[in-house]
């Protein structure tokens, strides 16, 4: 019979453990039951950094889903505290009320973030005052995300890591943040005074407050957070306060149950909780000849010991103990230390170069000739050797300013090569060289592939550059590029252009045909229906085969889905110009409708929010409007400024050329959106310089047209394409363009990285100078697409499928029989 | 199957390969026509924001959600993304194509 293993702990080291057991064959000794205080699967806390600064979305940083536990036979009960220990009995209690019997029991507790007590962090009623947040979890993050909108100002207590990365966090949201440490310099945990002070300007530079020595005595406001006040008397004004003073192990169910617990639970070399022999504990809840480690690498090596041990493996395996050393990026600044921060005794070598005005510090401590600590602030070239001479205590160069810089040292490559196969290269992960090796001899020749089978680089990311070394020095030069990063959709494995050419010469014209012929045994794939309903609507025009279901939802109902359901409305506006008429049709159907918000849009048009599903037909026949297509991947607007007409500026007639442009190209698919703009004059009122294509009117009857512009999630100017003389030029070539982007983009491949990739000169080449001779079959091209073209509010008022505006919330009862 | 089976409609009232939603005795439901031919039926809420799941888009396997693109096995409700399960009800398809769900 199995026995029964019980884990307390959904974490890294838990789930990573459970994960080291299973790759040893565990399944078939152990039925394993987890519980976990979060109500989820297990994620890379790591991330979460990431996840509050924008840069990743919470659904990336899931490292095993729900499906993983139900797959490997793994009872998960999330959401779920284990509330007592009988160690006698061999029972856990839980808060569900079940009781569960083990034979092995693994606590992976973690740590939880330490609130110290200062007055007003609390509010008698509720707990946390409403606008005071720590920093561990993902409901963390989601209540500080949430939090912060509506809101400008954050102080964060707590100048280490974590206050850091949540100043930063905070501020990318648009937050003025401040950090307030109570210590003389930033991160002193793992920094000596000079290199907090190199940080200091760094973080600074990005335009976070710093104070130091400043010890928080108040949390002020009542209602709302208002500010903190210091002990040297002043006030800080915030709206939201972040506590990141340091964590404190999880042990009081292990200390209930009668293990030995000093600053966390105590622990053998076999992560054994002292005196019993069916109990561990691993990560940071666990203490280890003295030590709590606070970071994620140790907790890889003890989960790897604790498998090998439990599942008897290798029944030799023993935990030493690790030496940190560690690599991060803070608040956008690399940072790796390891050891000691300075010389301690007397004879102790210690080398520094610091520039503080570039934000570059680095530091070694030797001893005896063997390096015993190093601290590198910006630059982490040479941050491999260091970390593995510390480790193993490697002899040095007799220069040992050559351990910081690269003078005549041996180059990327030799020094892959030279680097131990045990050598961790992901902190965050706990691979090695070996592992990656390995990946490589097993078939894998990609990066992102060899990142994905061994998740090197899927932590902080700060070792990536030397992930690519060693993949590309194990595989001798040849390396792949990752297959599917080339292929248009996920579900095909091809590129856009072999992906066009197959779909030409089978004549396919619906997205399911493409699945059948295409995809690897005939799959479907929801993920790739969209992209591939664009392309083949542009190749084929009005003879594609239009399969509802390809369609998002936004294109089934020609409107935008909205968080509630419902869904906006946005008329067509052709460059943002309106008659009193228009206005007092949106006016009727605003009343009519009771509809929540009338808006005027970025896009110079008026948004009507909040209509349910089923009102839509009636609402675009009572405009009487065409669509302003505010809902899908194709073109948007023109948008325009006075111009000749009125304005004492003008040079040309924007507003017509506007217009012209928009019903020309209303409605047209493409692989992401396509917004422009035409302007009067280089004042730029209409803000062409920054659209996918921007027309701007210049002195001589001339018009500037620029392409691959953006103001949205990034910026850039869009580059020069052509200067031409008339608006007819003006209108052939934007329709060239926009063609030759439709054929060569990649699926929501925004023209700001289409322009780039491909290059102005390259572009110019081909839409404007005919280089290639392809000219003429572009105009054809937009012109067959533009003649296709039909509104679909004027078509699609009676339902194309059955139900097609049956809501699907709040939803159809069905009467019982 | 133990529970009684509640008549939704004929199966063809929900174009293929696409979702529609249903209460049934209190309890909301999106209900998938698949192209195979087969039907799948899901808690209609997403557990992610309670996104309308029967607006989504689906393959043989999996629905996403509409609203932030998390994920969901259609035959286990278990989400490939890391959010709580869906719940899932069995179907019963009659020959003359109606759709009988089993709460
Ligand atoms: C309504 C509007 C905001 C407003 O109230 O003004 C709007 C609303 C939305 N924008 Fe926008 N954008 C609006 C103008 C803009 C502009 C300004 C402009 O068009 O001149 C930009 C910057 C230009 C650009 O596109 O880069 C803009 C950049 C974005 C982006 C970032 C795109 C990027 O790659 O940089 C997204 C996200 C995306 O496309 O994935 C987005 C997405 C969205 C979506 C569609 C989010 C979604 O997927 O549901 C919003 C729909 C809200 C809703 O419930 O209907 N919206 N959005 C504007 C409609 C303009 C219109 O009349 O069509
Ligand atoms: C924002 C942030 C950024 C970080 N960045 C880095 C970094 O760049 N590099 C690095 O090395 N480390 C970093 N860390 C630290 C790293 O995340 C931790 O070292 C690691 O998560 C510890 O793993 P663990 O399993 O011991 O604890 P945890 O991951 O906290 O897991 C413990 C789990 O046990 C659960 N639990 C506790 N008590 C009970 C109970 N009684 N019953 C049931 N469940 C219970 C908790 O809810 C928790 O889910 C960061 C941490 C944070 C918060
Ligand atoms: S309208 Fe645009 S900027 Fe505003 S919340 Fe929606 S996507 Fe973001
Ligand atoms: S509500 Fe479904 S993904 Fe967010």
């Amino acid at each position: 019979m199995r026995q029964r293993l019980v884990v307390i702990g959904n974490g890294m080291a838990g789930a990573r453990t459970v994960e080291e057991i299973l790759a040893r064959g565990g399944g078939e000794k152990f039925s394993i039951t987890m519980f976990g205080d979060e109500p989820y699967g297990n994620y890379n806390r790591i991330m979460l950094s990431n996840v509050l600064a924008g840069t990743d979305d919470e659904a990336e940083i899931f490292l095993n889903g729900l499906s993983w536990y139900t797959a490997n036979g793994i009872t998960l009960h999330a959401g779920t505290r284990v509330r007592r220990i009988d160690r006698f009995a061999r029972k856990v209690y839980a808060d569900d009320g079940t009781t569960t019997s083990y034979d092995r029991l693994i606590i992976a507790t973690g740590s939880r973030p330490f609130v110290p007590d200062i007055p007003g962090v609390r509010d008698a009623k509720r707990g946390f005052h409403q606008g005071v947040f720590t920093f561990r979890t993902i409901d963390d993050t989601r209540n500080m995300l949430r939090y912060a909108r509506g809101h400008h100002s954050a102080v964060v207590i707590g100048g280490g890591l974590l206050g850091l990365e949540a100043a930063r966090g905070l501020q990318s949201h648009g937050l003025d943040a401040t950090v307030v440490h109570a210590g003389g310099h930033l991160m002193n945990q793992q920094l000596d005074p000079q290199a907090g002070a190199v940080l200091k300007r760094s973080v600074e530079r990005l335009g976070i407050t710093v104070e130091l020595n400043a010890r928080t005595t108040e949390i002020r406001g009542t209602e709302k957070v208002t500010g903190i006040a210091l002990s040297d008397g002043r006030v800080i004004g915030c709206d939201m306060v972040v506590i990141a003073a340091g964590i404190r192990p999880n042990t009081e169910v292990a200390q209930a149950g009668g293990l030995v617990v000093e600053r966390g639970v105590v622990v053998d070399d076999q992560m054994r909780a002292v005196g019993e022999p069916g109990i561990y504990a691993v990560g940071e809840c666990a203490q280890h000849r003295g030590q709590v480690y606070g970071v994620v690498a140790p907790l890889w090596e003890q989960a790897k010991v604790l498998a090998d041990h439990i599942t008897g493996a290798d029944p030799t395996a023993a935990y030493h103990g690790s030496r940190i050393a560690t690599k991060l990026k803070v608040a956008g600044v690399n940072v790796a230390s390891m050891g000691l921060k300075g010389p301690e005794r007397e004879d102790d070598e210690f080398v520094v170069v610091a520039e503080p005005s570039r934000g570059m510090y680095r530091c070694v401590v030797v001893r005896d000739g063997r390096l015993v600590g190093a601290t590198l602030v910006d630059d982490l070239s040479k941050v491999a050797f260091l970390m593995q001479a510390f480790d193993r205590g490697l002899p040095l160069p007799e220069e040992r300013v050559r351990l910081l810089f690269d003078l005549g040292a041996p180059s990327a490559e030799t020094s892959a090569a030279e680097l131990s196969d045990d050598a961790q290269v992901c902190n965050c992960n706990g691979v090695s060289k070996a592992d990656l090796v390995a990946a490589v001899k097993d078939g894998t020749r990609s990066v992102t592939g060899v990142m994905d089978t061994t998740r090197a680089g899927k932590g902080c990311g700060s070792c990536r550059s030397l992930v690519a070394q060693i993949v590309e020095w194990a595989a001798g030069g040849e390396t792949e590029e990752d297959p599917s990063a080339g292929w248009y959709v996920p579900g095909i494995p091809l590129g856009k252009p072999e992906l066009m050419a197959e779909i030409r010469a089978r004549g396919l014209k619906s997205v399911s045909a493409v699945f059948a012929e295409l995809a690897p045994e005939g799959r479907e794939d929801a993920k790739s229906k969209m992209g591939l309903a664009s392309l083949l609507r542009m190749m084929w025009a009005g003879e594609y085969v239009d399969e509802r279901d390809a369609r998002f939802i936004n294109d089934r109902v020609h409107a935008n889905i909205q968080k509630d359901g419902t869904f906006s409305v946005v008329p067509q506006m052709k460059g943002g110009c309106t008659t009193p008429d228009q206005l007092r049709r949106i006016a009727d159907v605003a009343d009519k409708y009771q509809v929540p918000l009338v808006k005027v849009t970025g896009g110079q048009r008026i948004d009507l929010l909040g209509i349910r599903k089923e009102d839509l037909p009636a609402v675009w026949a009572d405009l009487g409007m065409p669509s302003g297509h505010a809902y899908g991947k194709s073109f948007r607007t023109v948008k325009t400024c006075v111009g000749l007409d009125f304005c004492r500026y003008g040079l040309g007639d924007s507003t017509a050329l506007g217009i012209a442009l928009e019903t020309r190209f209303q409605g047209l698919e493409s692989p992401a959106k396509m917004k422009l703009a035409v302007t009067g004059c280089p004042r730029n009122c209409a803000e062409a310089y920054v659209k996918d294509l921007g027309v701007v009117a210049v002195e001589g009857g001339r018009w500037e047209i620029y392409v691959g512009g953006a103001a949205g999630a990034h910026i850039r100017k869009g580059d020069l394409l052509a200067t031409v003389g008339t608006a007819e030029e003006v209108i052939t070539l934007t329709g060239r363009f926009l063609q030759y982007y439709r054929e060569n983009a990649n699926w929501l491949e925004r023209t700001y990285a289409f322009v780039p990739r491909v290059g102005i000169e390259r572009i110019r080449e081909i839409v404007v100078d005919d280089a290639d001779g392809i000219a003429a079959r572009l105009d054809e091209a937009v012109q067959a697409s533009v003649d296709a073209y039909r509104d679909p509010w004027q078509e699609g008022r009676e339902p194309v499928t059955p139900g097609q505006f049956r809501p699907a919330l709040p939803l159809l009862v069905v009467p019982k029989p | 199957m133990t529970a009684e089976p509640h008549l939704l409609g004929r199966l063809d009232e929900i174009p293929v390969g696409e979702g529609r939603a249903y209460t049934v005795g209190g309890e909301q439901i999106a209900v998938f026509r698949l192209r195979d031919g087969n039907a799948r039926a899901v808690s209609a809420l997403c557990t992610h924001a309670g996104g309308p799941l029967a607006d989504g888009q689906i393959d043989g396997d999996i629905v996403i959600c509409p609203l932030h693109q998390h994920m969901f096995e259609l035959a286990t409700g278990c989400s490939t993304t890391g959010r709580p399960p869906l719940r899932t009800y069995a179907l019963h398809i009659d020959p003359d194509g109606h759709l009988f769900v089993h709460l």
